[in-house]
């Protein structure tokens, strides 16, 4: 009590995080351990903390979840706080929390989507795979989600990185595999209604550029009863491959897992068997509408590719060759990418779909090099959505060097003292927001555990935004 | 929990007879030597830094433990680690910022160590295909990278230097400490 006292009294540096996923918990805690006389308060629209680590990570890789037990020692901190359940844009405004706050960290990810902007996108069985991702993790705002998985034995998903790979695995995976985890239940139920058998991991470029780390290709690879399709022709490399692979271990072996699979693969598929092709040098053109079903999606059509070198970078590019293919599937997963989206008052470069920034700093707009004061982004909003959990550490690090750096230089502590975490409190309360705090998000966490091993599952999640408010004021 | 079951199945009064060598089961995880169970807790740190100087002889503690210097920012630490004890543990119990998000499953690069010897490197077995996998995604890796959960100390290993990435790592403001408010 008295150190806490003690703490309140010299706590100058008043911080605010935006988003409670790996890049705002890392920025957290560096923050606290580099600033004795800090107090970061993290702030989540969800009533849940931890971001893609709960609504990203797929279900059946619960060691890349551990890595909660580390957040959750942060939000422990007696210097730290969790608001859940605040929305910045609507609960509060970005003016208002720079206002409150001395810093404000925004690293509120990519709830969004790449598009490819082709005829046809909008027909009904076409998602994006983050939404199947939040549907079978329990994302509150999915749980009414429901991918049509019963009126076809065929799925496309469009790209070949991890998260294409998450979504193909989930698929394919005989689900009582998946009754173990902690995958929302009303995915589980459709996926054991599935009549999906084939699933097509489709790339615009070849086996040695595909997106995807070892880890999971080995992994999809591995399922039981599962027959692999990798055309042979495919494999072949052209010196401007054996150059891209000399210089990244991740495509060489990645190409290697192919090269194994298609080798060692049974030339057909026995009866009934699952089936997992990876075609590659296709680019989607237009979404395919069924003849006897309006308005839903029955194919894509396909334009063949061939690589051509890309100017100075070393990297190829995919090229359209004229040449065109259809292939017919009941649903289409595209995973090319999540999209940033800025809230007012913040800088945001549309095209990159991030915030211009300079080592973390906001840049206020992009002809000068301006940087906003007391504004700082980290994670995906930062540098695009790519890299893994571990690639938010070295962000954040950067970030909160930035910071350090301007309040060595006094661009921060001026005289003024900051309302800080009472003044947040206070405004939340004027508007009566329902702030969920981390010993809240303990409620719902022990009671999840409790559902999960009445179903023999790690934690059975709450996906409605309701049951999860109600649950914290039990 | 199953080596403090075994101790009190044995009792400490069994190892009066021994042969000086003393008696050590080991786990997967890590490898503790039974000396004594009054003391015993599952916190390894409390079992070497207390119970074992009090009752070991000297020489057996010297002889089950070897010398790792870490490399990081802030210059290097020599620590002694016992056998058995993987590095990212014994990093974990002399406060040495070895980050280790997955606690050792691995599922993640974030105890990336760097074998500063290739002597010693060559020492270790090869990684698993699972380590490699997570290898590939290591911030700054090298010929000789390791994960830190992987490499378990033995005594061909004494002596052993480790660099932590974060000392390669060259931030603008590398080295700069804020002070407190």
């Amino acid at each position: 009590m008295v150190l806490a006292m003690f703490v309140r009294k010299f706590s100058s540096l008043r911080v605010c995080v935006v988003g409670s996923g790996p890049a705002g918990f890392y920025t957290a805690e560096k923050m606290l351990k580099a600033h004795e006389g800090a107090e970061v308060d993290i702030i989540d629209r969800l009533p849940t903390p931890f971001g893609l680590v709960r609504s990203g990570v797929a279900p059946d890789h619960p060691e890349t979840k551990i890595v909660i037990n580390q957040f959750s020692r942060v939000a422990h901190n007696e210097r730290c706080s969790f608001f859940g359940n605040v929305s910045l844009g609507s609960s509060i405004s970005l003016s208002e929390l720079r206002q409150i706050y001395h810093v404000v960290v925004l690293a509120y990810g990519a709830e969004s989507d790449r598009v490819f902007g082709i005829s046809g996108e909008e027909l009904k069985g076409v998602h994006s795979a983050r939404e199947f991702v939040w549907w079978y993790n329990g994302h509150p705002d999915y749980s009414k989600f429901t991918p049509d998985l019963q009126s076809t034995d065929t799925a496309i998903v469009l790209g070949q990185g991890n998260v294409a790979l998450d979504v193909a695995r989930i698929l394919l995976r005989p689900p009582k595999e998946l009754a173990t985890t902690d995958i929302a239940t009303h995915a589980l139920d459709a996926l054991r209604e599935s009549s999906i058998r084939k699933v097509y991991l489709v790339g615009r470029r070849g086996p040695v550029q595909a997106a995807c780390t070892a880890k999971e290709l080995r992994e999809i690879l591995a399922i039981k009863d599962l027959h692999i399709n990798i055309k042979e022709a495919d494999l072949l490399k052209t010196s401007a491959d054996e150059e891209e692979m000399k210089n990244n271990r991740i495509r060489r072996r990645v190409f290697e897992l192919l090269s194994k699979a298609s080798s060692s693969a049974a030339p057909h598929p026995s009866l009934g068997q699952r089936e997992l092709h990876f075609t590659f040098f296709r680019k989607p053109e237009k979404f395919l509408e069924s003849s006897d079903r309006s308005g839903y999606v029955d194919g894509v059509n396909f334009e063949k590719t061939t690589l051509k070198g890309s100017a100075g970078s070393g990297n190829q590019i995919a090229a359209g060759t004229g040449q065109y293919e259809d292939l017919n599937c009941g649903l289409v997963l595209k995973s090319i990418g999540y999209k940033s989206v800025p809230v007012d008052g913040l800088p945001f470069d549309h095209s990159k779909g991030v915030v211009p920034n300079i080592r973390g700093r906001v840049v206020s707009s992009s002809d000068d090099a301006q940087t906003e004061d007391g504004l700082y982004v980290c994670g995906w909003l930062k540098r695009g959505p790519t890299g893994i959990i571990a690639t938010n550490l070295y962000d954040a690090e950067e970030t909160v060097a930035s910071i350090s750096e301007d309040i060595a230089k006094k661009k921060l502590t001026s005289a003024s003292s900051k309302p800080g975490r009472e003044g947040l409190s206070q405004l939340l309360e004027n508007r009566n927001v329902q702030v969920v705090t981390f010993t809240d998000w303990e409620k719902i966490d022990s009671e999840e555990k409790r559902l999960g091993s009445l179903k023999g599952k790690p934690r059975e999640k709450i996906t409605d935004w309701n049951d999860l408010l109600q649950v914290t004021t039990k | 929990m199953f080596i403090s079951k075994i101790s009190r199945l044995v009792g400490a009064q069994a190892f009066k007879g021994l042969p000086k060598a003393p008696i050590t089961i080991r786990s997967k995880r890590s490898f503790f030597p039974l000396v004594q169970n009054d003391y015993f807790e599952p916190s390894s740190h409390r079992l070497f830094s207390t119970t074992a100087t009090e009752t070991s002889p000297e020489e057996n503690e010297e002889a089950q433990k070897i010398s790792v210097t870490f490399f990081d920012n802030d210059g290097e630490r020599e620590i002694k680690v016992p056998v058995g004890m993987s590095m990212l543990e014994a990093a974990h119990e002399n406060d040495i910022e070895l980050e280790g998000a997955c606690e050792g499953s691995l599922a993640c690069s974030t105890c990336h160590v760097v074998v500063m010897d290739v002597e010693q490197y060559n020492k270790l077995e090869d990684p698993t295909d699972e380590e490699n996998d997570m290898l590939d995604l290591a911030f700054g890796l090298t010929e000789t990278s390791r994960l830190g959960c992987q490499v378990i100390a033995k005594p061909e290993l004494d002596g052993l230097r480790l660099a932590l990435p974060a000392a390669t790592r060259n931030f603008a403001v590398d080295g700069y400490k804020p002070k407190p408010h």
